[in-house]
This record gives structure tokens, C-alpha cells and sequence, in this order.
């Protein structure tokens, strides 16, 4: 079972009190944007085989959004942060390059 | 006005723990920014408790203070109180960026009583419930629905719920504590 910590809660959170919001970090684009970007923003999604960055929401407790880096192979958990952030804590991606040197990095 | 009834009228259930309902309680939802003393200070006034941190639950002459979330406060007080204490801590924030709302009737809080009331909750919340001390209040769900459970002493836990699904609730903690269910 996935269990996250809450990062505005403190405590850990099993799946079922979570709800997933799938791939994190991701750029809108809406009204005055080309066909081509408006087609990635709203369908195309990475899904690696490895280290990814998704959206949680703590939905039976705090309600709140927050992030989380975590190995889609392993199911190993690197991670959680706050959801008001364009991009991942460079510490947090530091620790998960420091043991996978062969993940390419975000982005 | 028409007389305040509690969701189930305090239904209790006689299991290897005691599961009653608590009757008419007052509650308060209070949403501001809580690092702000304002909110601390209001909070303070109409309960007499201090501003909690992260998951933990207050007690104050009036009341308790549950910590619900980063912005979100529970104000547990006395029932026919509840419509003053709103207005008084309404009045107190004046202009901090804030809502208090009365949930008192939207509501349904059950007491859980005896010494293996964290296994009872346990049993229905993925929580890890033993690690629960009075002080410490964790929302989570209880099988279908959210709720929220704090000690009042370790021998009895108190699960606020929802009133539109008090009866499932009860329920479910009655099951749970049905005698030869004992895990431990």
C-alpha cells in the first residue's frame, strides 16, 4: 500500500484517505495557444518507468494538494512537498539523483 | 424555533466498548490564516483555549480547538452557546481575513468508551490510532466517510462525523464493537 506523508498534516496518509491527481508540475495553456500545445497540455502525460512527480490530495483529512516524488517501478516514496511550487525542491531531486545517477532529472 | 435534537438522540450500545452518541453539541468552523495572532486572540476569547498546532486538539474553559487543516479550526462548545460565540469571535477578528460559520446541526459526534477505544477506531480508520494521546486529533475516514476522532482520556475517544450519515456511522462503530470482536 502507498502511504504519503501529508507535508501540511505531518502524519501518513495511506492511499485511501489520499486521492490521486496524476503527473505534477504542468504548464496550462489555454485560450490564444496553439492547437499543438493546447493537444499536449490536455492529453499528452509522461509516464516513466521509474522516477515521477505527482499530485495528491490529502482528501479525508486536510483537503489540501500537495506533491510527491516517487518511483513508479518501486513503488519506492522519495518525497512529499507543498503544491505551491512550479517545479520540484532541488534537495528533493539532489537526493533522488544521488541514487539513481542514471535518472536524467526533471524535466 | 423548533426544539434542537441531536442526529440519533443519544442512541448508545453496549459493546465490549460503549459507543453513544454525544447528544446536542456546539461546533465552529473557523477558517482565517492561523499564524495570525488576531485569530489567536479571538480564539482565546471565546474559548479560553490556546491556538493548537499541527493535529493537535486544545481545552479551554468554553471549549475545545481542534486543528483541522493549515487554515481550518473546529471550535467544540456547548450547544446553546454556539450562536454567541460565533458572533464574539466573529466581532473579534473584525477585519482578518476570516469565516466563522456555525455547523453545530450538520454534525453528529459519537464517544467511543473503555479501554480498547483506539482498537474500535482501528478497526474502521487507516490511521494509526495507537499512537493517539489526549491532545492529539487526526482527520481521516472512518470506512466510507470522513471523519474526525480525538481522546478526551486514553479510555474514551470522541469521532465527529457528519450528520447526514450518522446513522451509518453508528453503525459501524456498534459492528466494531461488538463483544468477541476483540482483536488484542
Amino acid at each position: 500500500m502507498l502511504i504519503l506523508e501529508c507535508p501540511y498534516c505531518g502524519v501518513m496518509a495511506d492511499e485511501t484517505d489520499l486521492h490521486g491527481g496524476g503527473e505534477a508540475h504542468l504548464k496550462r495553456f489555454g485560450p490564444g495557444s496553439s492547437d499543438d500545445e493546447f493537444e499536449t497540455y490536455l492529453f499528452h502525460r509522461k509516464n516513466p518507468k521509474g522516477v515521477h512527480f505527482e499530485r495528491w490530495r490529502h482528501v479525508s483529512g486536510c483537503g489540501k494538494w500537495f506533491h510527491a516524488a516517487r518511483n513508479t517501478m518501486t513503488l519506492e516514496v522519495y518525497g512529499t512537498y507543498p503544491a505551491q511550487t512550479y517545479e520540484p525542491p532541488k534537495e528533493l531531486v539532489a537526493k533522488i539523483k544521488k541514487k539513481h545517477p542514471e535518472w536524467g532529472g526533471y524535466e | 424555533m423548533s426544539n434542537a435534537v441531536s442526529a440519533l438522540q443519544g442512541a448508545s450500545f453496549d459493546g465490549y466498548c460503549k459507543v453513544e452518541e454525544a447528544g446536542l453539541t456546539g461546533m465552529i468552523t473557523l477558517r482565517g490564516d492561523l499564524a495570525s495572532k488576531g485569530v489567536a486572540k479571538a480564539v482565546k476569547a471565546v474559548t479560553g483555549a490556546a491556538m493548537p498546532g499541527q493535529g493537535e486538539v486544545t481545552e479551554g474553559a468554553k471549549g475545545r480547538v481542534g486543528w483541522m487543516s493549515p487554515d481550518e479550526l473546529l471550535l467544540i462548545v456547548d450547544h446553546a452557546e454556539a450562536p454567541g460565540i460565533v458572533e464574539a469571535a466573529t466581532a473579534s477578528l473584525g477585519d482578518e481575513h476570516s469565516l466563522v460559520v456555525n455547523v453545530s446541526d450538520a454534525r453528529a459526534v459519537y464517544r467511543v468508551k473503555g479501554t480498547a477505544c483506539r482498537e474500535v477506531i482501528a478497526k474502521l480508520a487507516p490511521a494509526d490510532t495507537s499512537v493517539m494521546q489526549p491532545g492529539m486529533l487526526r482527520r481521516t475516514r472512518i470506512a466510507q466517510i470522513p471523519a474526525a476522532f480525538y481522546l478526551e482520556d486514553d479510555e474514551t475517544a470522541v469521532l465527529v462525523c457528519f450528520r447526514s450519515v450518522a446513522q451509518y456511522a453508528f453503525d459501524l462503530l456498534k459492528d466494531a464493537a461488538q463483544p468477541g470482536g476483540e482483536v488484542f
